[in-house]
């Protein structure tokens, strides 16, 4: 009996262990990653960005979050309470459990299952139902047309990842993402796939809501899409998993393109250096990307962006998967064949 | 021109050329300043906080002649005067809404004697209107901290009035 307890409750302290392992980094992630992307977008535009609060602003955040933990929560009276109070749970939820399967070196990942990118692929289609969810309780027009703009958005854009990532698995033959990265040993995908990878950074940028594809909470139109509602602990929510699915993407395309926690080269210097490093320095290049973006290309109109979606990217990588696979086809060059 | 517009947009010159751009700019000097910690120079002409000032004997400029209270177009400054022991015309009141004024530098130009002048401070915020009604005691406070900056300024700015 004293030994049921004692197994079940290491166990227990494990999976809470597990859990703190992949929310605390992330947690400082999302909080450099808000300081970043608001440096890089003040450089752009000549100014200094967050410089007050603790040496370079790099408080700015904490503090930020600080304040909004004290802030009142306000449930609009129109509102579905229930359900506006689970969504941005949800939201965060979800973009935190998408990071389960991403592997940061060899065998550094919380689960190595073997449809690691079908995991994720699935987790992060879900995410739209936060987001819808917030838009509908919130008996608001704008956080409703600010949800049907995103589910309509994420949902185009994810047909265009969903071909991409085929054709890397055509290249690896394998959906483990480990196995994934361990295929760009002697090239990283982003050479051979090039266009692919920029079909996937850009549709990475719309499934994330990221500028210039911000329609759902572009605040000229809609003051702040889906959030409009909220205020306090719920907004800080939806804000760093919004953030959290940021770094999920940037960690993706590092897999998927960038040969992950691979170096560069792997000579003796470089590949001295542990795996997560290079991984890190990747997101955290991929991220630079993102925010540099968001400095210099103005939002799309709504057309624009579901013309983009569908008439453009949806028929090149649907291109690229029968390209792909032909070529692979008659050179025996598929992995698995 | 179609195709070429074509491949120009398919191979993202465009985007490619504004974060050149972008990246450019980046590393420029930046065109803000450090604002609480480091301060942008103003002019002599600066016309900020209102301040009434003395002579050097410790006697007060202002002879009470209302010109201020007169030219005032926002009607901002009130004045009460009497003559005191010596014959001498003062001011019993002298006092300035800074909730009303629009710091367009009238008064300082209608004074005949340089008692109210415009100093170079504008941080005086604060918590409760009340505050910004100031009277006689608050503005020549105010001379007194500011004396030497305003000093010069006139001296600076003298030789264009």
């Amino acid at each position: 009996m004293i030994n049921l307890v004692q197994t079940y409750f290491i166990e227990v302290m494990t999976i809470i262990l597990y859990c703190l392992l992949i929310f605390v980094p992330l947690l400082l992630g999302v909080v450099m990653a808000l300081y970043a992307d608001r440096k890089i977008w003040a450089a752009v535009q000549k100014r200094r960005g967050p410089n007050v609060v603790g040496p370079y602003g790099l408080f700015q955040v904490p503090a930020d979050g600080l304040k909004f933990i004290f802030k009142e929560i306000i449930l609009p009276d129109g509102s579905d309470k229930t359900v506006f109070l689970i969504a941005p749970i949800i939201t965060l939820a979800l973009s935190i459990a998408a990071w389960a399967v991403v592997p940061v070196q060899a065998g550094v990942v919380l689960a190595n299952i073997n449809v690691g990118i079908l995991y994720i692929f699935a987790i992060s289609s879900l995410g739209v139902y936060g987001i819808l969810m917030a838009g509908w309780s919130s008996n608001s027009k704008y956080p409703f047309f600010g949800a049907l703009r995103s589910a309509a958005q994420m949902v185009s854009y994810e047909v265009s990842i969903g071909f991409v990532i085929i054709t890397v698995l055509l290249c690896v033959g394998s959906l483990n993402l480990t196995e994934i990265v361990m295929a760009q040993k002697t090239m990283w995908f982003f050479i051979p796939l090039f266009p692919m990878f920029i079909v996937f950074f850009i549709s990475a940028l719309a499934e994330t809501n990221r500028p210039p594809f911000d329609l759902p909470e572009a605040e000229s139109e809609l003051v702040a899409g889906y959030q409009t509602e909220y205020s306090g602990m719920p907004f800080v929510l939806f804000m760093f998993g919004e953030y959290i699915n940021i770094l999920l993407m940037c960690a993706m395309t590092t897999i998927l393109f960038l040969g992950g926690w691979l170096p560069p080269i792997d000579i003796y210097p470089l590949n001295a250096v542990p795996g997560f490093v290079w991984f890190l320095l990747k997101v955290t290049f991929v991220f630079y990307l993102f925010a540099m973006v968001k400095a210099f290309v103005p939002r799309y109109r709504y057309d624009q962006l579901m013309r983009l979606g569908w008439k453009v990217f949806l028929p090149l990588s649907l291109f690229a998967v029968v390209a792909t696979s032909s070529i692979l086809f008659f050179f025996n060059l598929a992995p698995g064949m | 021109m179609k195709i070429i517009n074509f491949f120009k947009s398919f191979l993202l010159l465009d985007f490619l050329k504004a974060f050149y751009l972008a990246q450019k700019y980046f590393f420029r000097k930046k065109a803000t300043i450090n604002y609480p910690f480091e301060k942008g120079k103003l002019s002599p002409r600066f016309r900020g906080e209102h301040a009434l000032r003395r002579y050097p004997s410790g006697e007060e400029r202002c002879i009470g002649c209302k010109l201020c209270e007169a030219v005032c177009p926002a009607q901002a400054i009130t004045i009460e005067t009497q003559p005191r022991d010596d014959g001498t015309r003062r001011t019993l009141r002298y006092d300035i809404d800074m909730v009303k004024c629009i710091y367009c530098g009238l008064c300082e130009e209608s004074c005949p004697v340089d008692a109210i002048v415009q100093g170079p401070n504008f941080e005086f915020t604060t918590e409760t209107r009340k505050e910004l009604y100031y009277t006689k005691e608050k503005l020549l406070e105010n001379g007194d901290r500011w004396e030497t900056v305003i000093a010069e300024n006139l001296e600076a700015d003298a030789k264009y009035r």
